[in-house]
């Protein structure tokens, strides 16, 4: 793809009609919550938009956030503008490997000094270097350097996010997410195990329209995207608000549809797009396909103990709690009663009758 | 600290720690009572004991006559406090879960709006007896710091519950954990105030049953 | 330790610490549904008079020394220790308004037996001093004479002997080997002689085999509402020692509560072992004659009558049917009062309230609720069976101007005996 077509011109000849675009526009424009007014300057905004030059750096992950994101059946919009993008750098997709792939890097981080997007999926071992290197490089310190050039930094997927998979107990590389280490660069969490495509291209739409970064919340997530409580949303909420639940994944409930919150689902506590923009061009999402919501896209999500533990119940077991009050109390409470008991013996033993007489001496 | 952080906190060591000092807080207690047993009594008996203590711990569920007539409100309202809080702590699912999680039994629930009427009645009902205590001379007279103090916290877990639910308060791991702290501290200092009387009060109508019972008088 | 003292009352609230009453005080939620129950709070209006407040005391007592929180916060400083000058301010509360009636414990959600907490209580005001001086009067006095009123064996003697000469009957005294040894409160022997001549009646048409003895005739027992096993037990022991030197089976409480209380339920805990004797009320005597056939009554009173259920019979002692069944027998036109029974209201002179002159104004004041009780009732003699309820409702109801004879239950029986003389019955029927 040449370096100088925009992104409208792009489409037009992967033969996207103008009706698509404006649909996809009017999609994009409900996703960022604007007016429907707004739809012609989006559409305007992305038709010119120039070819921006991402960098995209993979640490400790598992490849499932660029799959989710490549992985399209039909030639999209989404897809498109993920081509559209000027991917100077992506050591999964591209074909240049070793010395000659981190030239590229160089050049592009070079050419593109300060105007750069730096996307970044996977986490940072600190634990030892040595755990995850690239071209002999730590991740850390291509984080670093990386960083140093860009615009803004996208985290893409909850490793990137909040440490992820890497960072659950207890830990053993010292995963960090790139916002732990890079305080200086305005970044955008797209977190998710993997994040939805949409979401992503989303984001990427957001940043060629406005050229700017999207409003968001504690946790760096774009409020648009993960504004939405998964539970809020849920087309089994009815049952939950019924008090409807299915019990096993093979029972009654489960068929009828019922919700899971009882299988352990985690709705309620996760903010994402799922139960409405859906995965798969829409097709369905886990909770529709009959699991709980995991969480994926809050931090920390694999220690909010046990995916299949209803949220209401504590993360660790309570037998533990259980044992040792039994214990202490049984114990300190005979100690103490015990103590109590002979105060009252002695008493008891110490006596001296009370003379009538002994009453009038003071009364 | 992020509102998840707060989550995971108050969902693990907090629950321990505060499930810890409950479980101690009330044997303790219940051991110091028992452990000072009462003198046998040499009397002859005209009636028997157990049956009488046992007899007294139902009957003392029924409403006063005289506060019935002289006060009816605060006393119905008692009686929906106490019978709403056990139905949303017991009836709740999300509830039930975490006692079969606990101690593996399981009974059915409650439809969710049905708890939420509840829920939001028995506030109700506790703001009306705080509002009792506060004004009424003889309740005010009596009540010290810590009558109101466990009114409110009591409101607090059903408050917090409610606001969970119906994610009033963004976002939810706050609100939840919200609840899960006022209910952290409900058990914290449940054995060391008269919240102790949901066990005592057994032992207690035992006590008084028994011996009147022995006398002959069913009390 | 020659006297008592704050650190003697303490002491003797250590001994007196069981479950039942620790208990108690952890369950109490404040709630002053006791204070609705006690007419001393009903008729003043007077929150102080909430039958736990006037626990308060004893309540920090065991929770400073007898639960580790306690313990824990006294340590550091958090806790008022108890004064003798506060146990001094909380006398009146403990003695002049609390008549020990037990209507709270019937009426405590929790099952708070606050009369037996206030017995309790009670030990240590004593053993430190803090007790009205009319009780101690009456407590010297029973100790030293043998009776809280002052009457001696003469006073008796003198009374038989009128009741001998009027009645012509016969007046047992020290007979070894009966069955039934009598006692009387002193209040009987001077104010209503009415009831040992009753007793020499019913007793002679029964074939009751029953005697006085002159050596424990007094039945009233000041220790135990002054607070004070020991002077309890020194006054109990006297029982004791009689009815076991004459080797009678029963020992009869007259119509007086608290001398049935005493001696019937606190008794063998006094003195540390079971009786060798059976004690019962008069009335339970009586009803057990009416069962076995040998009360035979004629006649019946036309007047509508209510019954007065004395605390420490009824309600504490258990004494409940007979009274009804003894009506019954000479009377079809009865009515009970609104509360009766477990829940009927005391005459406000319980517990020694009656002995503690101090306590007068307020006893007049709260005998309101029993006036409401009688005026609902319409009632035109109000029966009783304590010696001292009767007292204290005949002086009520002066003060409260109303016109409403008042008698005991046993009188009532031997007026309507069947074999019993007719001018003796003609004549009381006049003084009535
Ligand atoms: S399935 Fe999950 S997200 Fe859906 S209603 Fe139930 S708990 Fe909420
Ligand atoms: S025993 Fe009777 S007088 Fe004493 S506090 Fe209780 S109700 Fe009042
Ligand atoms: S009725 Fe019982 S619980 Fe209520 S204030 Fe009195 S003693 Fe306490």
């Amino acid at each position: 793809m040449s370096a100088h077509i925009t992104l409208g011109e792009a489409l037009r000849r992967r033969g996207v009609s103008r009706r698509g675009f404006l649909k996809f526009c009017t999609a994009t424009a409900s996703m960022m919550a604007l007016p429907p007014t707004m739809v012609g300057a989006v559409a305007e905004a992305l038709e010119s938009a120039p070819r921006p030059s991402v960098i995209w750096l993979s640490f400790q992950e598992c490849t499932g956030c660029t799959e989710s994101l490549t992985r399209s059946h039909a030639p999209t919009v989404e897809g498109l503008i993920f081509d559209h993008i000027s991917l100077d750098y992506h050591h999964t997709l591209q074909a240049a490997s070793g010395d000659a792939a981190e030239e590229a890097r160089e050049e592009a981080m070079h050419a593109h000094w300060g105007n750069y997007l730096l996307v970044v999926d996977g986490s940072i071992p600190l634990a030892n270097p040595g755990y995850s290197t690239i071209a002999g490089m730590s991740n850390l310190d291509m984080l670093k350097e990386s960083a140093e050039g860009a615009a803004a930094i996208i985290a893409v997927g909850s490793c990137a996010a909040f440490g992820g998979l890497p960072k659950a107990k207890p830990n053993p590389t010292g995963a960090v997410s790139v916002a732990d280490i890079i305080k200086d660069k305005p970044i955008i969490n797209v977190p998710g195990c993997p994040p939805v495509p949409s979401v992503m291209t989303g984001v990427l739409a957001h940043y060629l329209t406005f050229g700017t970064i999207p409003e968001l919340d504690v946790y760096g997530r774009p409020k648009v995207f993960f504004g939405q409580n998964i539970h809020d949303r849920c087309y089994r909420r009815t049952f939950y608000d019924r008090g409807l639940f299915a019990k096993t994944f093979d029972d009654e409930g489960a068929r009828k549809g019922w919700c899971l919150y009882r299988l352990g689902c985690k709705g309620p506590t996760t903010y994402n797009a799922c139960a409405t923009m859906k995965w798969n061009q829409g097709a369905s999402w886990p909770i529709e396909a009959g699991h709980g919501c995991l969480g994926c896209s809050e931090p920390d999500f694999w220690d909010a103990g046990g995916f299949y533990r209803a949220l209401s119940i504590p993360i660790n077991d309570p037998a533990a709690a259980i044992g040792i009050g039994v214990v202490a109390g049984a114990a300190i409470g005979i100690a103490s009663g015990a103590m109590a008991h002979r105060k009252k013996v002695e008493a008891t033993h110490h006596r001296e009758p009370l003379k009538v007489e002994q009453l009038e001496g003071k009364a | 600290m992020t509102p998840m952080d707060f989550l995971q906190l108050v969902r693990g060591p907090l629950f321990d720690i505060a499930l810890t000092i409950f479980i101690f807080g009330v044997l303790l207690r219940l051991f110091e009572i028992i452990i000072l047993d009462r003198k046998r009594d040499l009397s002859e008996a005209r009636g028997g004991e157990f049956i009488a203590g046992s007899k007294t711990i139902f009957r003392r569920f029924k409403p006063d006559r005289e506060k019935l007539q002289h006060s009816p409100v605060p006393t119905i309202l008692g009686y929906i406090f106490h019978l709403g809080f056990f139905i949303c702590l017991l009836f709740f699912i999300p509830h039930i879960e975490l006692i079969h999680s606990a101690l593996g039994v399981s009974w059915p629930g409650l439809p969710n709006f049905l708890v939420d009427v509840v829920a939001l009645i028995t506030m109700g009902a506790l703001v009306g007896l705080f509002l009792y205590r506060l004004t009424n001379p003889l309740l005010r007279f009596l009540s010290s710091f810590q009558d109101y103090f466990l009114l409110v916290v009591v409101f607090l877990t059903l408050a917090t519950g409610y606001i969970a639910f119906h994610h009033i308060i963004e976002p939810y791991p706050l609100a939840l954990g919200l609840h899960l702290l006022s209910v952290e501290l409900l058990l914290v200092i449940f054995p060391f105030t008269k919240l102790m009387h949901t066990f005592t009060v057994f032992l207690g109508r035992y006590y008084n049953g028994a011996m009147a019972g022995r006398r002959g008088v069913q009390s | 330790m020659s006297t008592t003292s704050l650190q003697r009352g303490l002491e003797a609230w250590k001994e007196e610490m069981d479950a039942p009453l620790a208990a108690f005080f952890s369950s109490c939620v404040h709630c002053g549904i006791c204070a609705e129950a006690c007419l001393f709070y009903t008729e003043t209006g007077d929150p102080k008079y909430t039958p736990i407040h006037k626990l308060e005391p004893l309540r920090r007592f065991w929770h400073q020394e007898f639960t580790l929180f306690g313990r824990l916060l006294k340590m550091v400083g958090l806790s008022k220790e108890i004064t003798d000058a506060e146990l001094a301010a909380w006398e009146p509360l403990v003695y002049d308004s609390c008549t020990l009636c037990g209507r709270c414990s019937q009426a405590c959600p929790m099952g708070n037996d606050i009369t037996y907490m206030i017995r309790k209580m009670r030990e240590g005001f004593a053993a430190s001093g803090h007790v009205p001086p009319g009780m101690v009067g009456a407590a010297g006095r029973a100790v030293r004479i043998g009776s809280p009123m002052g009457v001696k064996l003469s006073a008796l003697q003198a009374q038989i002997g009128h009741i001998e000469q009027e009645s012509g009957l016969k007046i047992p005294v020290d007979v070894q080997g009966a069955d039934y040894m009598a006692l009387l409160s002193s209040m009987e022997i001077m104010n209503f002689p009415e009831y040992l001549e009753a007793l020499a009646r019913i007793f002679e048409q029964a074939g009751v085999s029953w005697t006085l003895c002159s050596e424990a005739f007094e039945a009233t027992n000041s220790g135990v509402q002054v607070g004070s096993k020991d002077i309890a037990r020194e006054l109990l022991q006297r029982v004791v020692d009689g009815a076991e030197k004459l080797g009678v089976k029963c020992v009869i409480s007259p119509e007086c509560g608290h001398a049935y209380y005493a001696l019937r339920w606190e008794g063998p805990n006094l003195i540390g072992r079971t009786y060798t004797f059976q004690v019962l009320h008069i009335l339970e005597l009586l009803d057990q004659l009416r069962g076995e056939g040998r009360l035979k009554v004629e006649g019946q009173f036309e007047e509508l009558l209510t019954f007065h259920d004395p605390c420490q019979i009824v309600r504490k002692g258990g004494v409940l049917a007979e009274p009804r069944n003894l009506l019954a027998l000479i009377s079809d036109n009865y009515v009970e009062m609104p509360d009766s029974r477990e829940f009927n209201w005391c005459c406000g002179g319980g517990g020694g309230v009656s002995s503690n002159e101090r306590a007068e104004a307020l006893r007049l004041k709260v005998f309101a609720r029993k006036k409401r009780q009688l005026d609902a009732t319409q009632a035109e003699t109000l029966v009783t069976a304590c010696a001292n309820c009767r007292l204290m409702l005949e002086e009520g109801l002066e003060e409260y101007g109303m016109e409403l004879p008042v008698t005991g239950l046993t009188e009532m029986i031997a007026e309507k005996l069947a074999s019993s003389s007719a001018e003796g019955r003609g004549e009381r029927t006049e003084e009535r």
